[in-house]
């Protein structure tokens, strides 16, 4: 597994990251059914993740449902407990910390959900919502101070200020997904983690919040760990990209090295399956397409993780090639594409 | 907090000029805004609102009434067995109590001990179960094994001898009455507080840096309060029932006090010839039952912010 | 809408019946607030063996249109209008008059396959059923095709997977057994609504791929609804958009995603982030939000959103007007306005909450 733990490729070099994780796993124990609950497995969701947030960049994390980059998230604030590993901020490594010693680190690291339902209490006004970090932190000041700062916090994710005695449920998805954001800057956070922002947005309205995120970056010098499944949007919005497979990052590059030299068989294929809204560009594509179903986490396959699906282990490796990746766990490094990859038998392959 | 950028003003509705000014009227509207926007909404379940005169008329009938009335439940008047007259608006009985002034008593005994299940019962259950589903694991599987065991005992029966060796003391009941009821609150309230904790909203209360006191005063009382006022108000109509079961098999209040319960049960074998003395009590039963459960409906709709349509 | 009809009937007239006419379809869902206009006089003419893609965003009543077409829609629903399958009305059939064609001639595809599966069932048996329903052969023959048909949709060994229950598989090879299901009768018609919204890429790349084949496989002309423009570009030869129940444009592919012609089609296009370019221009989302479907007022339904709105755009709803280009409709006042126009040229690329404004709102802003 060691292996599979290097530091951040030489292209980050000089820079003093925001946050740096390394090494990051989580096990969720799996438990037997009745009274006592005996342990019967682990759920390996996050295993041996590295990587560096840079200031006034923005990292994204992609992967299909299930590859731990949720969790990969909520590890990254402390919000569950790493199994091992570290996540430094300013000096600090937050997986040691308390709750009540990492309560003065959350005014800098803050998260937007991807649920704008369930994010928002139904029984708070948006006044209220947007306020509380700000009382929690003792920031609100007077009531005048107070209603003034969440004003211009509503202001400022392009919410009428007006409407904020409103409840959450008044408003539609992308008017929530702003309010969500309101209330992770109201502590003027240098990182946030945007956990699939516009994933439950449809499409006129998630311009809107895309652009949004893009501006409040810009005027803040926010960085953001964007997660999502959606490379189109990672597409725009990242600057570096990090592609995550069962637990693992599989390849990590900054944007345009990604989607014009892919070389790991999972981020070709992802790349490939996307379906262009072009019809002249979609009927002249190379599509890999993927077998099989993802392995479940709880038993994930020895050495290379994506080998029970990858096609070139399937179609291109000899016998004694196939052995290497199903004893060694690929490191993830560059192999002379520019890039770090976690593939034994990376090539660099463009796909759109 | 500066201006960010000219983008950043929301389009299609006018700044203010003063924002201050501006501030200070939305800020003092909201004060009394989530209240009023409740007590508007409770208003506008009209059968809630009718039930909740209703109630208020019985408890001050059954409070302040028996100062007024010319008669006290002890007064034993020369006329017996009388039939529903001006001078006794509910009859007497063949001792010659004054029925209206009885039915009063037993009003206010039955309204305090109800009221007080209710109380007990609620308070007790939301600590449990909010505990249970907050924190989990073991204090969860203690506590809920704990309500199951609870759950098992007759609740009647352990009134009754309790009841019978504590003298009958009408706050003896309830205290029974609404500990044995706790677990039914717990368990629904848990169930309540382990969908909650696991809601996002939680979760970004706990990015924020929120404490735990923060989040259950906050965010999961407020949302789990609906299910607690369904229950607190069945407990006081269940309570009321209880009450007059225990007094009517004899375990509850004694004569010469006395409650709607023993008045039924005194006057049930008298119900072909006095029926007069069996239906009041009855109808005050039903009133109070009735009435306090639309009251819960009304609330719950009003403490709900997502409730907005319209009803009669 | 006549305008439309003889530019269709013109250029079918040719190659004869079309397997599926939709004409003039009109749902309203009386409410106790109201009735909801859900679809409002949606027409079109499948060719036997085309794929047709309707595309639109919540709400703009792109799945009640294929219920109303299988007759699946609650009884309270009021429907008007005409749908024929190879020239027979459908509309006003009994329940047991519909049986007859759904599934055998028209079979749909849901966007959960769990809800069109049962649970208590395996697989195999509940495509053999399928079968069974409309053909008169043997328990047996019908299993020897099931396991058939779940190879042609690419699941991999089938005789083991033909015994499974649903639970047992993956959300993909649900849905890819759905798809046997659907082509289990050799339908002439595959309707499938946002048959992949609900997975991941690379299994959505599997589950359109067992579709494909199956289109092959049977010979039948496909609708696909979906929201995912991409899906429509690489799977569909026409595409209609939809917009509050109505059809707003309709084209080949190539004609509606390279010269749209109504200012809704641009604006979404306008609004996708692209995997295939890397800048990171600005999005241009289409500002305010889709009208309510009760009480709509007259006139186009786009004008509070639409950045070319003209005080005659607020009087007279378009019909769908022929535009440069043979069979390239649009219900646009102002079609020609848009040749050559790009999204960036037309919106703005706005970052503030648009939900409530109209365009008008923002020049005055900015």
């Amino acid at each position: 597994m060691t292996a599979a733990n290097v530091a951040e490729p030489a292209v980050s070099a000089g820079r003093e990251p925001v946050l740096a994780v390394r090494d990051l796993v989580k096990h969720f124990p799996v438990r037997s059914r009745g009274l006592i609950r005996r342990r019967v497995g682990d759920v390996h969701a996050v295993c041996g993740v590295s990587f560096d947030l840079f200031g006034n960049e923005t990292l994204g994390l992609v992967g299909e449902s299930g590859c731990g980059k949720t969790t990969t998230g909520r590890l990254l604030l402390n919000l569950i407990k790493a199994t091992s590993g570290e996540v430094r901020y300013d000096g600090r490594n937050l997986v040691d910390l308390s709750p009540s010693q990492m309560r003065p680190l959350r005014r800098d690291l803050q998260i937007v959900f991807q649920d704008p339902f369930a994010s928002l209490d139904p029984r708070m006004t948006i006044n209220e919502i947007v306020a509380e970090p700000l009382q929690i932190h003792g920031l609100y000041g007077s009531r005048t101070q107070g209603r003034d700062k969440v004003r211009e916090l509503l202001r400022m994710v392009g919410l009428n200020p007006e409407h904020g005695n409103r409840y959450a449920h008044e408003f539609s998805g992308g008017q929530r997904q702003r309010i969500g954001i309101a209330r992770a800057l109201a502590l003027r956070p240098k990182a946030l983690v945007l956990d699939e922002p516009v994933s439950a947005l449809d499409v006129s309205i998630q311009a809107g919040v895309i652009n949004l995120l893009e501006d409040l970056q810009d005027e803040l010098g926010l960085s953001y760990l964007f997660i999502s499944h959606d490379l189109s949007v990672v597409r725009h919005i990242a600057d570096r990209v990090a592609v995550m497979y069962l637990g693992r990052i599989v390849e990590i590059a900054e944007k345009e090295q990604l989607f014009t030299k892919a070389a790991h068989p999972y981020t070709q294929a992802l790349i490939s399956a996307i379906p262009l809204p072009d019809p002249r560009k979609e009927r002249s594509r190379q599509r890999i397409t993927l077998t099989g179903d993802v392995p479940s986490p709880v038993d994930p396959p020895s050495g290379c993780r994506f080998r029970s699906r990858c096609p070139k282990f399937a179609n291109e490796l000899t016998d004694a090639e196939r052995q290497k990746c199903v004893d060694e766990v690929p490191a993830l490094i560059d192999r002379g594409q520019g890039h770090a990859s976690a593939c034994h038998y990376a090539e660099a392959l463009k796909l759109v | 907090m500066s201006e960010i950028r000219a983008s950043s003003v929301t389009p299609g509705t006018p700044q203010p000029t003063s924002p201050t000014g501006a501030a200070e009227r939305e800020f003092t509207v909201k004060e009394r805004s989530q209240f009023q926007q409740a007590v508007r909404r409770f208003l506008r379940h009209r059968l809630a609102v009718a039930s909740l005169v209703v109630f208020i008329l019985i408890v001050l009938l059954a409070f302040v009434g028996p100062l007024l009335w010319k008669y006290t439940y002890t007064d034993i008047t020369p006329d017996n067995s009388q039939p529903p007259s001006l001078a006794h608006p509910f009859g007497t009985d063949s001792l010659g109590h004054d029925g209206f002034a009885q039915v009063l008593r037993g009003l206010q005994q039955s309204v305090k001990v109800a009221l007080c299940i209710a109380l007990v019962a609620s308070t007790l259950g939301v600590v449990w179960g909010g505990i249970s589903g907050y924190y989990k694991g073991l204090a969860d599987s203690v506590l809920m094994r704990f309500a199951d065991l609870v759950l098992t005992i007759p609740a009647i029966a352990l009134a009754a001898a309790l009841g019978s060796t504590g003298g009958g003391t009408w706050w003896m009941i309830a205290l029974i009455l609404g500990g044995l009821s706790a677990p039914l609150v717990a368990r629904a309230v848990r169930g309540v507080v382990l969908s909650l904790r696991e809601q996002e909203f939680v979760e970004a209360a706990r990015a924020l840096g929120a404490s735990d006191t923060r989040i259950i005063l906050r965010h999961l009382v407020p949302n789990a309060f609906a299910v607690v006022i369904v229950y607190a108000t069945l407990l006081v109509a269940s309570g009321i029932l209880a009450e007059t079961a225990l007094s009517y098999i004899g375990f509850g209040v004694h004569s010469p006090d006395t409650s709607l319960g023993l008045l039924i049960s005194q006057a049930q074998s008298a119900v072909q010839t006095r029926p007069w003395l069996f239906y009041f009590p009855g109808l005050f039963i039903i009133l109070i039952a009735l009435t306090v459960n639309f009251i819960g409906d009304g609330l719950r709709d009003a403490l709900d912010p997502r409730q907005t349509r319209q009803r009669r | 809408m006549t305008a439309e009809i003889n530019i269709q009937s013109g250029r079918k007239a040719g190659d004869g019946a079309a397997v599926l006419e939709v004409e003039n379809l009109t749902v309203e869902f009386p409410t106790e607030d109201g009735v909801v206009q859900a679809v409002r006089g949606v027409s079109y003419r499948l060719a036997p063996g085309e794929a047709m893609g309707i595309v639109g965003e919540s709400g703009s009543g792109k799945s009640v249109t294929s219920m109303a077409i299988m007759g699946l829609l609650p009884k309270t629903a009021r429907i008007s209008g005409s749908v024929r399958f190879r020239g027979e009305e459908l509309l006003g059939r009994s329940e047991n008059e519909y049986a007859a064609v759904r599934g055998k001639k028209i079979a749909m595809i849901f966007q959960d396959p769990l809800t069109s599966l049962n649970p208590v069932y395996t697989v195999g048996r509940q495509i053999a059923e399928a079968i069974l329903a409309h053909n008169d052969v043997s328990k047996k023959a019908a299993m020897d095709r099931a396991v058939e048909l779940l190879a042609t949709v690419g699941i991999p060994f089938p005789e083991q997977r033909a015994n499974n229950y649903p639970h047992e598989m993956s959300g993909g090879m649900r849905q890819r057994v759905v798809i046997a299901i659907a082509m289990a009768n050799d339908p002439d018609v595959i309707i499938a609504d946002e048959p992949t919204t609900a997975l991941d890429v690379t299994v959505q790349a599997q589950v359109l791929e067992a579709l494909e084949a199956a289109r092959a496989a049977t010979g039948a002309a496909l609708v696909l609804i979906t929201h995912d423009l991409g899906v429509i570009a690489g799977h569909a030869d026409r595409i209609c958009v939809m917009y509050a129940g109505k059809l707003v444009e309709k084209g080949t592919v190539d004609q509606v995603f390279y010269e749209p012609r109504m200012p809704y089609t641009l604006g979404l296009l306008g609004s996708l982030p692209r995997l295939d370019e890397g800048g990171r221009e600005r999005l241009t989302p289409i500002v305010g939000s889709p009208p309510s479907l009760m009480n709509l007022p007259p006139g186009c339904p786009f004008t509070p959103r639409c950045p070319l709105a003209q005080p005659v755009c607020e009087e007279r709803e378009p019909d769908l007007y022929a535009t440069d280009a043979p069979a390239h409709l649009s219900a646009c006042h102002f079609h020609e306005k848009l040749v050559g126009v790009s999204a960036a040229q037309l919106f703005r690329p706005t970052s503030v909450d648009t939900e409530g404004v109209t365009p008008r709102d923002l020049e005055v802003q900015q």
